[in-house]
């Protein structure tokens, strides 16, 4: 592990879904920078090469994806294989939003590092980042 | 995990483009790690080619939206181009909001377009004192143009003016009073004036009203006079995008003058002076504060001078001339 004398976390946040409502995770954002944290916003719309290619060239240690309208057993593989492609395993992958609890062990069979459910109190991720990044 | 970085290794791979190390040579002197100097000794030999172009101006305007339409631009013409955009980090947490990026998506499959987002961390210029060193590590990478984005410029040491070759000011309309305050200002910073939202009502009015403001300003025998140039650089019609071949040609034209003039050669050796003076600053500091602590000199300072036996002032001049000043 590298030491860092003033090592900050960076995390990409975006919403994957086209429902088209992004105050959830922009709350989220916000919580996360309030935590210390240096958030890089890519909002809706994104597909998993451009989420890729923005978390290679920001360097980011976390994704952060939040799911909403139903697309988390159909997105979570094409992201998980993406950064495999591109040699990104040491980037903590985690995903948020509304969605049945017995997808959960799916997702994370699938390669999500971590599950949070709608309701998950900020400190709860905060930690669980702080404590898990693989780099 | 990694046990250790490969410097050269990770500088061979920049070298020849590789965005994963540029990348993570960025973080390394962002993290301001001890490793960054050496990481800089090897970069610095490969930069200085790159035309460097600051955006700058106040929340919102557009910057990143024009940054965006002169990315397609500069693609177009062949040129591969850097982007650095930087935010406010909160003086409360630390933290951050890198929101630039979303509206840059567009090239996100580009292999010759580099976008990184950084924090300003705790610089309130806009710039950090990394910067400079980021700037260098993406031209070394490969990149010919760079644009550097930031809010407000022209309050700091560390500023983009120091580095940008030819720096755009954004304003949009109704910002009267702003341009009021800013009126000295203006010359100091922009080398192009961008009137972007130029769609929005009132353009017209705050057009006149920066012409008028500059010809007053202009009469003081400037060799190179910021032209006004009209953007729209969002619509929901790709027509309605306006003012960006002006604003293209102004950039050239303005390349042009610091080549014919050599003003360009002036404004590599600000740079050069600006970086040495940043670096012999923080690692003096770094040097005496260490100096001063082995001997236990440190503490002994500070305190005579809570207890106002001294001054600040007194003391730094006795630390400078005792360990710095030759002897005759
Ligand atoms: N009407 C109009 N809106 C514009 C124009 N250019 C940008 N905008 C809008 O202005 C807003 C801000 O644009 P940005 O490009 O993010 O501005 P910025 O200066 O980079 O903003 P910060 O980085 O937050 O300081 C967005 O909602 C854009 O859609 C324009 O020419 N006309
Ligand atoms: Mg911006």
């Amino acid at each position: 592990m590298v030491k860092r004398t003033e090592q900050r976390i960076k995390v990409l946040v975006t919403k994957v879904g086209l429902d088209g409502h992004d105050r959830g995770i922009k709350v989220v954002a916000s919580m996360l920078k309030e935590a210390g944290m240096e958030v890089l916003y890519l909002g809706m719309y994104q597909t998993p090469e451009s989420i890729v290619r923005a978390a290679i060239d920001e360097d980011v240690d976390v994704i952060g994806l939040s799911y909403l309208s139903g697309e988390h057993l159909i997105f979570t593989p094409k992201i998980v294989e993406e950064m495999k492609k591109n040699g990104l395993e040491d980037i903590l992958l985690i995903a948020g939003g509304t969605f049945p609890a017995e997808d959960i062990p799916t997702m994370e069979k699938m390669g999500i590092d971590k599950v949070f459910r709608a309701g998950t109190l900020t400190d709860e991720f905060v930690q669980y980042i702080v404590g898990n990044l693989k780099r | 995990m990694k046990k250790s970085i490969d410097i050269d290794d990770m500088v061979q791979r920049l070298l020849a483009g590789d965005r994963r190390a540029a990348a993570r040579l960025i973080t390394l002197v962002e993290d301001g790690m001890e490793k960054s100097h050496e990481v800089m000794k090897r970069v610095y030999p490969h930069t200085g080619q790159a035309m460097i172009l600051g955006i700058t101006g106040s929340g919102g305007v557009g910057k990143s939206t024009l940054t965006d339409q002169l990315i397609h631009k500069l693609r177009k013409q062949g040129k591969t181009v850097g982007v650095v955009v930087v935010d406010p980090s909160s003086p409360f947490s630390g933290g951050a909001f890198l929101g630039d990026r979303i509206r840059l998506q567009s090239h996100s499959q580009d292999d010759g377009v580099y976008v990184r987002s950084m924090a300003s961390r705790g610089y309130l210029g806009g710039l950090s004192r990394s910067t400079y060193d980021v700037i260098r590590i993406i031209e070394a990478m490969g990149m010919e143009v760079i644009i550097v984005e930031t809010l407000g410029a022209g309050q700091d040491e560390v500023d983009v003016i120091h580095i940008a070759h030819t720096c755009l000011l954004v304003l949009t309309p109704g910002m009267g009073d702003d341009i009021q305050a800013m009126k000295a200002g203006i010359m100091e910073i922009a080398d192009i004036i961008v009137l972007n939202k130029a769609d929005l009502q009132g353009a017209n009015t705050s057009l006149r009203h920066l012409q008028s403001t500059l010809s007053v300003a202009s009469l003081k025998g400037k060799e190179w006079i910021p032209p006004i140039i009209q953007t729209v650089s969002v619509a929901s019609k790709a027509e309605n995008i306006q003012g960006i071949d002006e604003l293209t040609a102004a950039i050239a034209r303005h390349h042009e003058y610091l080549q014919k003039t050599k003003v360009i050669d002036q404004i590599k050796f600000e740079r050069v002076e600006q970086e040495l003076g940043l670096i012999f600053k923080d690692e003096l500091q770094k040097l005496i504060f260490k100096g001063l602590k082995g001997t236990g000199k440190k503490k002994k300072y500070i305190n005579s001078i809570i207890e106002a036996r001294a001054d600040p002032y007194s003391v730094v001049e006795e630390v400078l001339n005792t360990y710095l000043v030759p002897r005759q």
